[in-house]
C-alpha cells in the first residue's frame, strides 16, 4: 500500500521520473490556467456576462472579502497568492471524484512546497510593507527576548501548515482505501464525502492562515493618532 | 527481528489511541463556547464560524501529526524496511 502519488510511476528514465504527483499536480495547473484563460478571453462590464465570467467573478469577490476580513487592507496586492493557494488545495480535493486520480497535495512534497512558498512571502510582504529594518524589528517585538521565540514560531508554523495539510488528504485517501478492502459497497463513499469537506475546508484553513500570518507581518506597529474630541 | 515489528506495531497503535483523546476533547470545549456565543449574538455568526473552523482546524492538527507518525510507522517504517533489506540480502546469497 503506497503512502501517496509519489510512488506511482508514470514514466522512468534513468533516475528522472515522472511520478503521479508532478503528473496531477502540471494538471490541475493545466485546467487552472487553461480555464481561467478562456474565460477571461472576453471580459464584459454590463449586465449581460456569460455565466463562467460570474462564476468567477464570485470566486475572486468572496476571496477579496475573506482576505479583508482577516485584516489586510489592501486585498487585491494579496489575493494573487492568497487566491492561487486556495484554488490550487481546493480544486486538487475537489477532483478526487475523478477515478483515477490521487490529490498531490496528499504528498509531502507538494505541501512542503506550498509551505516554503508561504514561508518566503511572509517576509517579502511584510518588508514591502514596512521596508527590511522595519520589519526586522518587528521580531523584537514585545520584547528583544522574544527573538528567538519568534523566530522559532516562524519555522514551526510553516512546518505545521505543510503537515496538517498532507495529514489530512493522506488520510482520507488511505481511508477510503483501506475501507474498499473491508465494506466495498457504500461505506467508502461517505468516507469519500467526508474527505471532500475536508479537503474543502483544508484549502480554506491553509490560505486564510497564509493571510493571518501576511497580516501579522504587515501590520505596522506605529502608534495611532489621538482622536479628536468632540466638543 | 520480531520485536522491531512487535514494537512498531504497538506504539502505531497507542501513538493514534493516546494521540486522538486530547483534540477530541479540545475541539468539543471549542465547538461548545462557538455555540453558547452564537445563541449570545447570533448577528456575528460569520465571524465566529470562521474563527470556529481555523480554531478546529489547529487543533485537529494536533491529531494528525499523531496520525502521520502511526501510519509512517505501519507503511513507511524505516527500520522495517532496512530490516527486510538485511535477510532478502541474506536470502539471495
Amino acid at each position: 500500500m503506497r503512502l501517496s502519488a509519489d510512488q506511482l510511476i508514470f514514466w522512468q528514465h534513468g533516475f528522472i521520473k515522472l511520478n503521479g504527483t508532478i503528473v496531477f499536480t502540471w494538471g490541475l495547473m493545466l485546467v487552472l490556467a487553461v480555464g481561467s484563460k478562456l474565460i477571461t478571453r472576453k471580459l464584459s462590464t454590463d449586465l449581460k456576462r456569460s455565466r463562467w465570467q460570474n462564476l468567477l467573478e464570485i470566486v475572486v469577490t468572496g476571496i477579496e472579502k475573506q482576505i479583508e476580513d482577516v485584516g489586510l487592507k489592501h486585498p487585491e496586492k494579496y489575493i494573487g497568492f492568497l487566491g492561487t493557494l486556495f484554488l490550487f488545495v481546493a480544486l486538487a480535493a475537489l477532483c478526487t471524484v475523478i477515478p483515477g486520480y490521487e490529490p498531490p497535495t496528499g504528498s509531502l512534497s507538494t505541501t512542503a512546497a506550498l509551505a516554503l512558498c508561504v514561508f518566503v512571502a511572509v517576509p517579502l510582504f511584510g518588508i514591502e510593507e514596512q521596508g527590511l529594518w522595519g520589519y526586522l524589528v518587528s521580531y523584537t517585538k514585545p520584547t528583544i527576548i522574544m527573538l528567538p521565540f519568534n523566530i522559532i514560531s516562524e519555522l514551526s508554523r510553516t512546518l505545521a501548515l505543510a503537515i496538517r495539510l498532507f495529514g489530512n488528504m493522506m488520510s482520507g485517501a488511505m481511508i477510503v482505501a483501506i475501507l474498499l478492502t473491508i465494506t466495498p459497497f457504500i461505506f467508502p463513499i461517505f468516507m469519500t464525502l467526508l474527505g471532500l469537506l475536508t479537503g474543502m475546508v483544508q484549502a480554506y484553513i491553509f490560505s486564510i492562515l497564509a493571510a493571518v500570518y501576511i497580516a501579522a507581518a504587515t501590520r505596522s506597529h506605529k502608534p495611532k493618532p489621538a482622536l479628536a474630541t468632540k466638543t | 527481528m520480531t520485536i522491531i515489528a512487535v514494537v512498531s506495531i504497538v506504539t502505531a497503535g497507542l501513538t493514534i489511541a493516546l494521540g486522538s483523546i486530547g483534540p477530541a476533547l479540545g475541539e468539543g470545549r471549542a465547538v461548545s463556547t462557538a455555540l453558547s456565543s452564537l445563541a449570545q449574538q447570533p448577528d456575528a455568526s460569520a465571524t465566529i464560524t470562521r474563527t470556529l473552523f481555523v480554531g478546529l482546524a489547529m487543533i485537529e492538527s494536533i491529531a494528525i501529526y499523531c496520525f502521520v507518525v502511526s501510519m509512517i510507522l505501519i507503511f513507511a517504517n524505516p527500520f522495517w524496511n532496512h530490516v527486510i533489506a538485511g535477510a532478502a540480502k541474506v536470502a539471495g546469497k
